[in-house]
């Protein structure tokens, strides 16, 4: 092992001390929250069911080596070596950089919004789960209490419960609505809750992270567990992980298998880079990557198997109760006693009476019932959360408990996601000092955390469900994509990839091998652009079109297809280039600067110049 | 005589209760769904039941006390169970108009269904709608509560953390600024280990950790 030349100090350290972690657990329990976040729960299952079940895992773990370990590592190491949140980082590697510090923060500050959003939503549900009966078991009975209110016995219970109830919400992005009040003290109580946990950064964060992030992996064992127990639980997992090869052959699981594994990682957010500055320069960061990687992914499988064997009960629930009316249809028109037919007999019983009486049968609403219908019926993000997982939890004995214990685990994963994503923010901010030294940093913490619950609050408007959509669709894929495909090129060509391999070999006591090299240098970069062009030509292929919740829809209750009105295409476009607006405006007032210096200086001496 | 009056009787009750007559309401009855073991056989003995049930209803009726239980007709009983019924007046040829009859079955519904030991699921008016039962909203409803004892919980917390951190800053300005010698106890340390106060028992408030220290010296190559 080469005796590795000590690299020289980052600037600023000497002097005021930066914090630490108090130990290791920390900070790998805060890195490991941040990355494990809601999508694990409510995107990889969706994706691993719709792209062939068990086939899905190739391009997963293909994506997972080749992209998502390496630039993990990447992070990490500028991070734990240059011992600044990403502003600073991205300034010291090179002036010409700085804009993706900036962009990095702007868009941890974007996501934030609409993250804590949904987690007032989840607190929303949290506190509604105290009682029994679930207020999304039963539609309200209208004025005259003859029958239940119209919407919601053109839907259903939950769906009312979710799309009326909770959000209030309009027909069309137009309609703003007013303010839902519920909601607005829901959002201001989740703000209260991530500014206790980062009120004094890491100090903090690292206690908060040991309940937050362990109590998810507790809640999902007992799901697992309860899972496995309920009937119609295999039918739902053979089903999930059946693997069909032949749909490998569709582009599109590659690419949504890569950003799954990019965006399931929080890369690119400087997140990693903020927890990373706080750490001992003489960390492992090497195998810190590796093992908070495969963390990630090992919980999104895990999370797979508690969520479909509970949506396999569920889909048994539905076929079977699909069979129920059936046969309740068919004993009430032709007067057979009670139960006389099981749910067996019932097809030689259909065919039967057919054959017998078709007009009479004819008449009936029968449909037909299959398990794979429900089956296919999965849903991915808010969805499943809010509507498929809220009716499954129905069925099940003890349901108020299986509710609180959800949501609850819901909102602790969102908020150790949260944390890292607060720390993006104010890591950066406070390196900077934006603020003068005697301000504390209560005070700033406090600050940014106002400054987001008021922009946070147009998602509570009525129409603010289709915001957060748009947020979640426009604000984050694109930039992080360009932003990371920055950060790989900037560490490896502008910082240096001999610079970087010195430090690391310093950090860590090995230099990076062939792989990383190999992955660093080509395969990353290659297979970022291939995304990032893959996702624009996708994204202008597509109408820009969102699906309306309007009881008036003549196929209620199916959401109605509409298209954006012209502002709000002015608004997703700003959302998608503001935070990467930044670096090339950062690049332009450098090189102004740049040249505004060397033209100072040419007055100053005039003639000693080979100009 | 008396035989042919009886048929004669027979004949018209005949035709006043029909499937499908007019004033005639048909009700259908789930008895196992309901019960499952403890399910009762539907008998002649239950179909008198029923008839007193709707005949002491039709009797909370201004103008109808007179009702008698010989009043109400049944018929087409079927295995499902489920049969048909009309209400006559007293003259015995003309049935009571639907409306009356929906209204006293509504105003007595639960009566009706304890007597059977039944709910309005399983004992099934078609064509009388039932009453739901009003909302139980309590006066607070209890996410309100919850909120409020999590959101007091969250404010004494923040306000907790914040005058220990006001404490924790007056006490370190209170102390000299003496720390001035540290520089030189860490150049024996590892490298540049940047800004960490060698002094492990000073007033830094716990940020630093032996234990993660030692282990980093485990790395140190020299």
């Amino acid at each position: 092992m080469a005796h590795a030349p000590e690299p020289a100090p980052a600037s600023g350290d000497l002097g005021d001390e930066r914090p630490k972690w108090n130990n290791k657990a920390q900070y790998l329990l805060s890195c490991i929250g941040f990355a494990v976040g809601l999508g694990n729960i409510w995107r990889f299952p969706y994706l691993c069911q719709t792209y062939g079940g068990g086939a899905f895992l190739i391009p997963y773990v293909i994506a997972l080596v080749f992209e998502g370990i390496p630039l993990f590592h990447v992070e990490l190491a500028i991070g734990q070596r240059l011992r600044k949140g990403s502003i600073g980082v991205w300034t010291a590697i090179s002036p010409y950089l700085s804009g993706l510090g900036l962009g990095c923060v702007t868009l941890s500050f974007l996501v934030s919004l609409y993250y804590n959003t949904i987690l007032a939503w989840v607190l929303w549900y949290f506190l509604n789960s105290f009682q029994h009966p679930l207020p999304w078991s039963s539609c309200p009975p209208d004025l005259n209490r003859t029958g239940f209110v119209e919407e919601c016995q053109g839907s259903s219970a939950v769906s009312y419960f979710w799309y009326r109830q909770t959000l209030n919400i309009t027909a069309d992005i137009n309609d703003s609505g007013s303010i839902q009040w519920r909601l607005l003290i829901c959002l201001a109580a989740c703000w209260a809750v991530v500014y206790m946990c980062v009120i004094r950064g890491i100090e903090t964060t690292g206690k908060a992270i040991y309940f937050t992030a362990s109590f998810p992996y507790l809640v999902l064992t007992i799901f697992l567990i309860r899972g496995l127990t309920l009937p119609g639980a295999t039918k739902g997992l053979i089903y999930l992980f059946t693997p069909k090869m032949q749909i490998l052959q569709n582009p599109r699981v590659w690419l949504d298998a890569a950003t799954q594994i990019f965006f399931s990682l929080s890369l690119a957010f400087g997140g990693h880079i903020a927890f990373a500055s706080y750490n001992s320069p003489r960390n492992d960061c090497r195998k810190d990557a590796v093992v908070i990687a495969l963390v990630n992914s090992m919980t999104s499988l895990y999370a797979s198997i508690a969520v479909f064997s509970i949506l396999g009960f569920k889909a048994t629930n539905s076929y079977e109760h699909c069979l129920d009316r059936n046969i309740l249809s068919l004993i009430n028109e032709f007067d057979f006693p009670e139960q006389s037919i099981s749910r067996d007999d019932y097809p030689a019983v259909l065919m039967h009476l057919t054959t017998t009486q078709p007009r009479r049968v004819a008449r009936l609403p029968l449909k037909a019932c299959h398990l794979e219908d429900f089956l296919d019926k999965s849903a991915s993000g808010p969805g499943l959360a809010f509507i498929v997982f809220t009716e499954a939890v129905l069925h099940m004995p003890g349901a108020p408990g299986w509710a609180v214990l959800f949501f609850g685990m819901l909102f602790t994963l969102g908020l150790s996601s949260m944390f890292g994503n607060m720390e993006a923010i104010i890591t950066p901010l406070l390196d900077k000092g934006v603020l003068p030294r005697w301000v504390p940093k209560e005070a700033l913490t406090g600050l940014v955390c106002l400054a987001c619950f008021l922009s946070a609050t147009c998602f509570t408007l009525q129409s603010g469900n289709y915001w957060l959509e748009i947020f979640d669709n426009f604000a984050a894929p694109l930039n992080l994509l360009i932003f990371a495909f920055l950060e790989v090129v900037g560490v490896v060509y502008v910082y240096g990839m001999k610079r970087f391999c010195d430090d690391i070999a310093w950090m860590t006591g090995r230099r990076p091998g062939p792989y990383w090299w190999l992955t660093w240098r080509v395969i990353s970069p290659l297979l970022l652009l291939t995304i990032f062009v893959a996702y624009v030509t996708l994204l202008a292929w597509k109408p820009l079109s969102y699906r309306a919740w309007n009881p008036q829809y003549e196929l209620f209750p199916s959401r109605q297809e509409k298209l954006y009105p012209g502002w709000v295409r002015a608004a997703c476009v700003l959302l998608s280039l503001l935070p990467v607006l930044w670096v090339p405006m950062a690049a332009l007032a450098q090189l102004l600067t740049w040249r505004k210096r060397t033209w100072r200086d040419r007055q100053v001496r005039p003639d000693t110049d080979t100009h | 005589m008396l035989w042919l009056l009886f048929f004669l009787v027979t004949a018209i009750h005949a035709e006043l209760c029909q499937p499908g007559a007019e004033n005639a309401f048909k009700v259908r009855l789930s008895i196992r769904t309901a019960l499952g073991d403890k399910a009762y056989a539907w008998d002649t003995n239950e179909e008198y039941l029923f008839k007193a049930m709707v005949a002491f209803s039709m009797r909370k009726v201004p103008n109808r006390e007179a009702t008698e239980i010989s009043h109400v007709l049944l018929c087409n009983v079927t295995q499902r169970v489920s049969f048909w019924f009309v209400v006559i007046d007293p003259s015995k040829n003309h049935t009571l108009p639907a409306v009356e009859v929906q209204s006293a079955i509504r105003k007595n519904r639960n009566r009706i269904n304890n007597a059977f030991s039944l709910n309005d699921q399983t004992l099934e008016f078609l064509k009388i709608p039932s009453t739901l039962a009003p909302p139980t909203d309590p006066s607070v409803p209890i996410w309100i509560i919850i909120f409020g004892v999590i959101f007091c919980i969250v404010i004494v917390a923040i306000t907790l953390l914040i005058l220990s951190g006001i404490r924790q800053r007056r006490r370190k300005n209170k102390e000299p600024s003496g720390v001035d010698d540290t520089e030189d106890k860490c150049e024996n340390m590892i490298t540049i280990e940047n800004g960490i106060p060698c002094d492990p028992l000073d007033m830094k408030g716990g940020h630093i950790n032996e234990a993660f220290m030692t282990e980093d010296e485990r790395l140190t190559p020299l």
